[in-house]
């Protein structure tokens, strides 16, 4: 059957789905579902982590080898720094510019380094909004449950307690920076509805908050004038020699040279891991995602959380082929559009939690019950024009402008014809440990937004990753502002990493690989 | 690149190889054979090329990759995102390189006139000659020269709501004729809308005050002490 004569399909059973209610299913039978589809299921995909700090626990192949890799940095290098900061931020996402603006704001000396130019990151991308207990109905307490439920319990209650309690203030503070968000009639804040959550709690910008955060974040550190170093890669940590943290190698990819940082106090925010294609999964991250903070960390002697658990976004693309793994917004399903088999059935509640909704598409893919496009993929239907039907016409227009052009960009028009989806890697679920402070066990090395672990469980609630970083990007940046005041720069040494690397012969290990990666290699060899 | 030790798994980036048939496109001027209908971007991928500078997000949000493109026959030289666009048989490409457009400086809490500050931060802007080169320039369809006049005569409004989709890929500045850097005038007229002409929510602030009052101490008391089992059914009580 063509892909046309399978939508119809959609269109004809619109009337009849609308009519029931579809329930969302209990604790037990989620974990039952789960526990069978889930990726983070797959046995054969894990395997344990040979030496380090989290030696013996399991995770992915590709990040276990990832963590094993070789420095490309040797023993004898030259560490006579070229720059000496007061805190050093890498990565220029949602994370790293809130550290750098607030380490700024209380008087440091600060270097923000990324990989790309500043604002390429997955922050950019966030289509779906952000979550903060604003509304009257709701509650910071309420929306601390609703993430530990989501988590499946497992989220560390103290950093849930901070950034749910410290939301509304950073709310504030984005506005003061002039970030437009949605509003209602009466000037307050629009809140619209999101997976997993009890009450209307996600704070939008149409569908471009990430990319309307980050416009206004990026044009506040150049106003601010705060230095920047882009196509600046840090590939290694530098130690004291007793454990904390005093500065970073970096590569300029520009010409590949070495640059040594001394700094007082280093924030990592380097963002995910989708670039690591785990279990052969397309991704919708951008292409620096590539887990660097986790190798750098664990050289460093600092352990990972929860690094077994990744976030398959329920709706990735898989038609057009130009879109495959692109994420397609949530915000359809909160609006009330339908997931479809090719049967034209409903099969799940749309706004269970993430991994309940991808758990059950790869089971209706894997029953059968999934389309197939002429390129080989299979997917379940998204019905978009539902919208339209439900809300008006013209709603898709106003609310997903972005995933309207999206789409036109190939000839498909949304507002008409449903679009095929299937989980594609999102989120790292776990990362490097912190405390409340954003600062990790090695002294004066702070990790903040995707690249930490611990506060999202096993799965991260809709919206509750662009606060993650507003949260604790700030608490970074303060904190290590604070703390270099205090300090005198510690001495550049590489000792962590020669301990790295006895540890790595002692367990028999040498991959052959180095990492970090910093760049997927796309590039064919011809 | 730096470490291209680590192979990723190929699958997502180049499925579609599998499909057998193969177009001819111009990339900075010399032909390349690629396969029918990847991105832009793919088709640099598959010649070979290390993409550094023109990569970001790789998904239509962050402007890296900013392109002009021409199909066969057809003389008009256009703009897209290379990471959000197909190729086409016969199509040439090339990416735009970085483009030193001003940026001005402000600080935008103590601006007293935002309106009138324009014209002191971008002298230029109210100098548009109407010529259009900007709306024809982007790949988002945004009308840019409207949003210039728009910006000028103090609509901010409608500014910010124009500008939304703006990725910042900076295509409208290098053709500008007067010199104009369209998107940072925009950038600079949307924060001054949110900044001084938007209302304050009050339900916001009244949340932060209960918050600072400590009116949710009772619930935070009850909750942190229960189990898993107890947390999973309890919700929180309403203030
Ligand atoms: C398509 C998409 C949609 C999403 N939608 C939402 C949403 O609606 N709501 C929500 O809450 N969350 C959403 N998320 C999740 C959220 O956007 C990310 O988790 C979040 O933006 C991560 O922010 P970050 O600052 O930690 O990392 P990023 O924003 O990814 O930034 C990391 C930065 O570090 C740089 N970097 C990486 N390695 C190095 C290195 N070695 N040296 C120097 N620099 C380095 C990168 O280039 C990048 O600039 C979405 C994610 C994606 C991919
Ligand atoms: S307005 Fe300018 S910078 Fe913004 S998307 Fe259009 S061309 Fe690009
Ligand atoms: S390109 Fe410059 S001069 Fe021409 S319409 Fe746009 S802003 Fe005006
Ligand atoms: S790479 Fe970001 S828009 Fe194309």
């Amino acid at each position: 059957m063509d892909i046309t004569a399978q939508q119809n399909l959609v269109h004809q059973t619109r009337d009849a789905r609308r009519a029931i209610d579809f329930p969302k299913l209990s604790p037990a039978e989620r974990d039952a579902l789960i526990k069978k589809y889930h990726p983070d299921h797959r046995g054969q995909a894990y395997r344990s982590i040979k030496f380090g700090p989290n030696a013996g626990e399991s995770t992915v192949t590709e990040v276990a080898t990832l963590l094993e890799g070789d420095s490309p940095i040797s023993a004898e290098f030259d560490l006579t720094p070229e720059y000496s900061v007061d805190v050093l931020v890498v990565g220029g996402g949602g994370a790293g510019c809130a550290a750098a603006l607030h380490a700024h704001a209380e008087g440091s000396n600060v270097l923000l380094a990324t990989k790309l130019r500043l604002g390429d990151s997955n922050s950019v991308m966030a289509q779906g909004g952000m979550q903060i207990a604003v509304a009257p109905d709701d509650s910071p307490v309420q929306h601390f449950l609703d993430t530990l439920k989501g988590g499946h319990m497992k989220n560390d209650h103290d950093l849930l307690k901070v950034m749910v309690e410290e939301g509304p203030s950073i709310g504030q503070w984005l506005l003061e920076l002039g970030v437009l968000f949605d509003r209602q009639a009466d000037g307050n804040l629009h809140v619209k509805k999101g997976g997993g959550s009890s009450k209307a709690r996600l704070l939008t910008c149409s569908d471009y908050t990430g990319l309307e955060i980050m416009r206004v974040l990026k044009d506040e550190v150049l106003n601010q004038k705060i230095p920047l170093l882009e196509f600046g890669a840090v590939v290694e940590l530098l130690s004291d020699g007793k454990g904390a943290c005093t500065g970073a190698v970096l590569q300029d990819l520009d010409n590949k040279r070495y640059v040594v940082v001394a700094a007082k106090t280093v924030i990592l925010a380097t963002g995910g891991i989708g670039r690591l294609h785990i279990q052969g999964f397309p991704t919708s991250n951008h292409y620096g995602a590539t887990g660097d903070a986790l190798v750098l960390a664990y050289r460093m002697g600092v352990p990972l959380v929860q690094i077994d658990t990744f976030q398959y976004h329920p709706s990735g693309g898989v038609y057009p082929e130009q879109l495959v793994g692109a994420l397609v917004t949530e915000g359809i399903r909160s609006e009330g559009g339908h997931l479809v088999n090719a049967k034209g059935d409903r099969f799940v509640n749309e706004l269970d939690t993430r991994d309940v909704v991808s758990s059950s598409i790869i089971k209706e893919c894997e029953e059968g019950r999934g389309v197939r496009t002429a390129a080989g993929r299979v997917g379940v239907w998204l019905d978009t024009p539902l919208l339209d039907v439900a809300h008006g016409p013209g709603t898709l227009d106003k609310h997903f402008p972005a995933m309207v052009r999206q789409y036109e960009r190939y000839q498909v028009d949304i507002r008409k014809d449903p679009v095929l989806i299937y989980p594609t890697l999102h989120y790292q679920n776990g990362g490097v440990k912190i405390d409340v402070k954003s600062e990790t066990p090695a002294p004066n090395l702070f990790v903040a937004g995707e690249a930490s672990g611990g506060l999202h469980g096993r799965n991260r609630l809709m919206g509750n990753s662009l606060l993650d970083l507003m949260v604790f990007g700030k608490r970074a940046g303060q904190t290590a502002a604070e703390r270099a005041k205090s300090l005198k720069q510690g001495k550049l040494t590489l000792d962590h990493l020669s301990q790295f690397r006895t540890e790595a012969k002692r367990h028999q290990v040498s991959t052959g690989m180095t990492s970090p990666m910093v760049l997927p290699a796309y590039t064919r060899q011809v | 690149m730096a470490n291209n030790s680590i192979k990723p798994q190929q699958f997502a980036e180049q499925a579609s190889e599998i499909q057998p048939q193969m177009v001819t496109v111009e990339i900075e001027g010399k032909p390349f054979q690629v396969p029918a209908g990847v991105t832009l971007m793919k088709a640099m991928w598959y010649a070979g090329k290390e993409v550094l500078r023109g990569a970001g997000c790789l998904g239509g949000f962050c402007g890296a990759c900013a392109t002009y493109y021409r199909t066969k026959d057809d003389p008009k030289v256009k703009t897209c995102l290379a990471c959000s666009m197909a190729v086409e048989d016969g199509m040439s490409f090339s990416f735009m390189p970085a483009f030193p457009a001003r940026k001005a400086i402000y600080n935008l809490p103590e601006l007293k006139d935002p309106k009138q500050d324009l014209f002191e931060l971008y002298p230029e802007a109210p100098l548009c000659r109407n010529c259009n080169a900007c709306t024809e320039a982007c790949p988002q369809k945004i009308d840019v020269r409207e949003g210039v006049w728009k910006a000028v005569f103090g609509d901010f409004k409608a500014v910010a709501d124009m500008f939304m989709d703006c990725v910042m890929c900076g295509m409208c500045a290098p053709v500008c004729i007067a010199d104009i850097a369209p998107n940072l005038v925009a950038v600079y007229a949307s924060r001054s809308q949110g900044v001084h002409f938007t209302e304050k929510p009050e339900g916001l602030a009244t949340r932060i005050k209960k918050i600072a009052d400590g009116e949710y101490q009772e619930d935070w008391d009850r909750i942190l002490q229960l189990s898993d089992d107890e947390l999973q059914k309890t919700s929180a009580s309403i203030t």
